[in-house]
This record gives C-alpha cells, structure tokens and sequence, in this order.
C-alpha cells in the first residue's frame, strides 16, 4: 500500500486499447458448421470450456486439414467479461494457420502479450489476467478432442498458478533456495499469487487443488524434518564438531551430554561409589544452556560436589559440547 | 445522451439542497462551537437540519439522531460498541446478522469475530429476504445484537423490520438496521416501528457525500467510536460538518415530499423500464415489484455476462452496475445472488438499474432502445447462444 494504492484505478482504465478495441469489435467470432467444413473438405473440431455458472465459457471452432494437420479457419463464441472475449478473440487470431501441435503451444501469456499496445505495459489488470487462461484451457481442449487423447497430456507438470503459469516444482524449489516464510515472497520470487489470487488460499474467483498458503506450510514443515535429520546424520557420522551443539534440539542436546557424560565423566564418580543423573536441560535467558543435575550415591552430601567436583563435570561439557554450558546441582 | 441509473450506489445532490448549503461553505463558515458570530450563526441551520431529520424519521424528541460521517461509520460504531458495552466482561457473546449486508456489517462482525464474539449470519430465500422464523430460531440468552438491513442494496427488496424488531423486543435483544437504502426511497415511521439503531446515510438521497446518522433510541448509552470533545452532546466527536448537516436535513425532507407527492413517477418509469426488459427472452428480475424500493430492478439477463452488459451500456452514456464478480476488484462472486441461490448463473449475468426522481421519461426510452441492442450483440457473441452440431457433446 501506498499513494498509488489510495485510490485505486479503474479496472476498464486498465485494459489496452487493443483489448477495448476487441471486446466492442471481437474479429473472430462467430461459428463454422459442419456444413461449411464438409464442403471444404476440411475436419470440424468444436471445443468448450468453462460454464456461464463460473463467469466465462467459450466453445470454440476449428476447421482442421487433417492432411497436413492445419488449423485453416478459427471462430469462437464467448460469454463473460470484456477481457474474455477479447483474450478468446486473440487465441483465435493465434491459432490460424499453424498445425494443432504449435496451436497446443500457445499459453495464455502469449495471448496476453499479443494483446499489449507496447510491450512493457500489461494488456489487462493482474485480477484480469485469468480469463486468458480460458483461451489457453480451451485449445487443449480442441487438440484433446481432434487427436482423441485425454486433455492432461498436454501439461506435464502440476500448474498452481494458472495466470503465471508457475509449476507446483518451482514454487517448492524457490521457497527452500531461498528460505521463503510468507506468502507475498513466493509471489515476489515467482508471480505466482499475483493475478487473480485463486491461487493463494481457499475461498478465491474458483477452487483450486493447489494452494500457495498450504504448499508454503507443508514445504517449511519439509525444510524442518530436512534439517533435523541432517543434524542426525551428522550427528551418527561423528560430524557433531562441526555442527553447533547451541543448534541442537532438546533431545539432541541431552544424547549429546549423556554421551559426554557416560565416557568421560560417570566412570569417575563410580570408582568413588558415586554416579549422577540428568534432570533437565533449558536454554536460560542469559544465553547459556542450564544443565539441571542430581548426584546419586557417595557423591551426595561429599563437599567436593559443589566445588572442585562440580567445576571439572562442567569444563568436560563446555569443551566436548558448548562454552556456554553452566551445570547446576539440586 | 448520459443516463444515470446507479442511484443505489450514490446520489446526484439536488440543486435546492446545494443551494441550501452553499452559504455554510463560504459565508457561515465559523465553527459552531465557538463563542463568536462566526460560530453561533450557524446554529439555527443546525437545530432546523436536525428538526427536519427526526420529523423524516418520525423519532421521539428523547431519541438521539447523532450525525456521523457516513453509514460505515455508524455500523462500525454500532458493531463495536456493542462488544464494548454488552459482550466483553458481559454474559453476552453472539451477534445475528444476514449474508447480505453490506461489506461495513460483514467485515466489522468478522473482526468482532477475532475477538472471540460469536456471529450468525442469516442467509435468505430465494425471493432474497430474511424469513423471521429463522431469525427466532438463531436467538439465544446470549445474543446481544440483532443487526439487519432495511432494504438491500443489489435486489432493493424490503426485509421485514416491523416483524423482526417484534421478534427482538419479545426476546429482549437490542435491534439495529441499516437503512441505507430504505431512509428517502420509502416511509420510515420510528415512533411506529421499535428500532434501538439506525444507521443512515445523505447521499442515497440526494445529500451531500461524507455525511449520514445513527439513531439511538432513548438516548441508551454507547461507547463512543470517536473519542474527543464535546461534539454532538460528547456522543461522536469531531468539529460538526456544518454545510452536510444542513445538506442532510434538507435532502431528507425532499425526498419525503417526493416520495408523498402524487406528481412522483419514479415507480411509474422503473415498472415501464422492468416490463420492456421483461418482453426480452431468457430473462429473470428479481422479487415483485411491490415488495422492492420503487427504483430499483435487479435483472438476469441469460447469457449476458455483467460486466460485458455495463460496458456496453457505458458505451452509450448509460450508467448501471452489476452483480459480476468478474467486475468487482477481488473476482469474488456476490453475497446476495449466492444467498438467493436459485440461479447460479444469476451471479454472473445480473445487471443493476437504480432510479430516482430525477430520472426522465425519455431517459427511460433511451435505456430501453440501447439495453436491447447491447443484449442484441452480447447474446450474438455468447456461447451461451452458439451452434454445435449435434455429434457435439456440450460441455457449457
């Protein structure tokens, strides 16, 4: 937020004049029967997609030379927004004249560019952004149907965010290469998040399978159980010198301290009939790491155990795990 | 031509009302609270204003009508007040409004809701009113505030008050309304209707903008939501706002005169603009026409997507809103054509005409030729509309 933000823009401020021009004079729309085709000796492809329930249909009318597998003639008819029939009207345009394969090819950010007046200025505003995806969605649906395979063959990766087409792989990468925690830096890093917003959490313009709210989540929680079995690793590997005891968890710190004390400190209290337990380990607000203890047998009431006993348990710790430990005896 | 059939949204400020006001801007311009000329010679404009506003509402003299900046402003006041006074340290915990109101009830009770306060929120039938029997059922021992539009805004349908206030005063819950949109489109009787608040604003009614009221019955007490001096006998702080009080307080009486006025054809032009748009095919208005504020229509048109109909109307100087999602910033679909339910495809296709008596005749004949060469073309390019042949499995 800021003072452009204040108060906002019109939407329709927004829109290219190409795309206003367009949405009042859309070139290709129309139908091509099956009578025309016929004639022509040409294949009809009809396609739809989406449903005036959610805001934006189009089907859409290929003439096709199978022989060559030429797209020959376009058409498409459109209900929705402006933007729809504009970015329908562009798909259509872009289609022309190219084999079905390079017609799979063209995604909605072409479309969205072809309908730019320059090229650094976006044609529609980001909430617009989707309903070119329409376009995109609704040739794979006319190359699904003209070559008679299933419309998921096209996409070979998962696509959270359809508007910027960024995969579920990069979001998950860009969150862990760079140690993402928020939902605005995903969409920094990647745009993905930055049009329409379906994307983002639940509730958005439609339901999504993917959200950016709970891979961010499920992809930190990853990064976590990563980083603590990496300092178990480490931990088994006999590394632990070169990881810092400070970072371990709880439980870590206390394998690590009862290793120290099993080989080097309880055989000396034993030889004296003594022995001690661990009571507990805390992280003190001072920033050192309070080790709680409890002498057992002959150690016990000897007053060497709160002085020269106590001092060497203690420098043992602090030089086999960390400087800052300080031993307390209750 | 330019055509303004959006009054639901704002006002064009009447010219009697604006000449009222004009000297407040430039003349008498003095604070009213001050002790000099400047200030006083305000005050006779003020006590009128204020006089013309509890006759337009017919409220008691020991009622408070306490002018705030707007009708947010006064459902925020409402809203969080009541946590203030009756739910927090209070047995009290639960709050009853409906799906459709405006985004200043909705957003205030989701914060409410951060705090711990319970919320229901009514949804309506398919006509788009709330059925009183549900509203009973939802009230408990702990509901604090019953908080329930007059009128909505996108259907112009009249919920009924007289009814739910009823409901509330056997339950002794408090009652609000948010009038909006009922406050000079239709009478509005408080000595006749038990209402505890009621919030208002100048210009839905040919007032000035920034400008608009709550009524307190009997005075009750409220935490105020701005604190300060002495304004508004300490109820709403802020230095008063002279020439919009004076606005409000002539607008409303206007409109009154208007709406009683056997001269007034705002209802006469928004039955002959319903029932052209009703000769179209495929097409759906919303609720009966005696059942809605006289200058409202809200109309399905199949096929038509909102925001392609308000464009093309735009086109053609008219202007007019719509219930798109697609045309709302977010692309989030619209409360009351969800509530409504019935049609889904209602959330996408519908288109909002809203009159006032500034609306003329030929204004309405204009509207009618342009909506139907719009719904002409868009039907054409609509694949709602369009051939398959008939091997072609329809996925629309």
């Amino acid at each position: 937020m800021a003072k452009n933000d204040l108060i906002g823009d019109s939407i329709w401020e927004q829109y290219s004049k190409k795309v206003q021009d367009l949405m009042n004079n859309p070139e290709n729309m129309g139908e091509i029967t099956e009578e025309e085709t016929q004639k022509k000796g040409l294949k009809l492809v009809v396609a739809d997609f989406g449903a005036e329930s959610c805001g934006d249909a189009v089907r859409l009318y290929w003439a096709v030379d199978e022989k060559t597998d030429t797209i020959k003639d376009v058409k498409f008819k459109s209900f929705g927004c402006g933007t729809a029939i504009a970015s329908s009207d562009t798909m259509a345009k872009l289609c022309k004249n190219k084999t079905v394969d390079e017609a799979v090819k063209i995604t909605n950010i072409d479309v969205e560019f072809a309908m730019r007046d320059n090229p650094d200025t976006p044609a529609v505003p980001p909430q617009k952004m989707h309903c070119s995806v329409m376009a995109y969605d609704v040739i794979k649906a006319a190359a699904a149907s003209y070559k008679g395979v299933d419309i998921d063959s096209f996409e070979n990766e998962i696509i959270v965010c359809e508007c910027a087409r960024v995969s579920l792989g990069t979001i998950k990468e860009v969150i862990k290469i760079n140690d993402l925690n928020t939902v605005e830096e995903i969409t920094s890093y990647t745009k993905a998040g930055a049009f329409c917003k379906s994307c983002i959490k639940p509730g958005g313009h439609e339901e999504k399978k993917y959200y950016l709210v709970d891979i961010l989540r499920d992809t930190r929680k990853e990064m976590k159980i990563k980083k603590m079995s990496d300092l178990a690793d480490a931990r088994i590997l006999k590394k632990s010198s070169e990881l810092s005891f400070d970072d371990f968890t709880v439980v870590q710190k206390l394998k690590a301290v009862e290793d120290v004390i099993d080989k080097d400190i309880r055989p000396m209290l034993i030889m004296d009939g003594g022995n001690l337990e661990i009571l507990d380990i805390k992280d003190s607000d001072d920033g050192s790491i309070d080790i709680y203890i409890r002498y057992l047998g002959a150690c016990s009431g000897c007053a060497s155990s709160s002085t020269g006993t106590l001092f060497s348990i203690e420098s043992i710790l602090q030089e086999n795990c960390s400087k800052k430990i300080r031993v307390l005896p209750i | 031509m330019r055509v303004y059939l959006d009054n639901n949204a704002t006002t064009i400020i009447d010219p009697k009302v604006f000449a009222k006001m004009k000297p407040y801007f430039i003349q008498e311009y003095g604070n009213p609270n001050s002790l000099h000329d400047f200030g006083t010679k305000t005050h006779v404009a003020l006590k009128k204003a204020m006089n013309q506003l509890y006759i337009g509402l017919n409220a008691d003299d020991k009622d408070d009508i306490v002018i705030t900046s707007c009708a947010t402003e006064s459902n925020n006041w409402i809203l969080k007040s009541i946590y203030y006074d009756h739910i927090l340290n209070c047995k009290k915990n639960h709050i009853i409004t409906t799906k459709v109101e405006h985004p200043s009830v909705i957003s205030t009770c989701k914060f409410l809701e951060t705090l711990g306060v319970e919320v229901t929120y009514l949804p309506v039938n398919k006509k788009g009113i709330i059925e009183t029997h549900v509203l009973e059922s939802h009230i408990t021992d702990k509901t604090a505030l019953v908080s329930i539009m007059w009128v909505n805004n996108q259907t112009g349908m009249i919920f009924p008050i007289k009814e739910i206030s009823q409901i509330c005063k056997k339950a002794n819950v408090l009652f609000h309304s948010d009038a909006v949109q009922a406050v000079g489109k239709i009478p509005i009787n408080l000595k006749e209707i038990d209402i505890d608040f009621l919030s208002f604003s100048a210009h839905k009614f040919h007032g000035p903008k920034g400008v608009g009221g709550l009524f307190i019955k009997n005075s009750q007490a409220l935490t105020p939501l701005l604190h300060g001096g002495e304004h508004m006998g300490g109820r709403r702080s802020g230095t008063l706002n002279v020439p919009g009080i004076i606005g409000m307080g002539e607008a409303l009486e206007l409109s009154i005169e208007n709406f009683n006025s056997k001269n007034s054809n705002i209802k006469k032009l928004r039955d002959t603009l319903e029932d052209e748009i009703l000769k179209l095919d495929d097409v759906f208005v919303v609720g009966d026409k005696n059942e809605r504020t006289p200058n409202t229509i809200l109309v399905s048109l199949k096929g038509v997507e909102g925001e392609a109909m308000i464009w093309d109307l735009n086109k053609n100087g008219i202007a007019a809103s719509t219930g798109s999602a697609c045309a709302s910033e977010f692309l989030e679909s619209n409360s009351v054509m969800d509530a409504i339910g019935a049609e889904k495809n209602l959330a996408h296709t519908a288109l909002r005409l809203s009159l006032s008596h500034f609306t003329t005749k030929e204004e309405i004949d204009y509207t009618v030729k342009k909506l139907n060469s719009a719904v002409k073309r868009l039907r054409a390019i609509s694949s709602t509309y369009s051939y398959a042949p008939n091997w072609h499995e329809s996925k629309l």
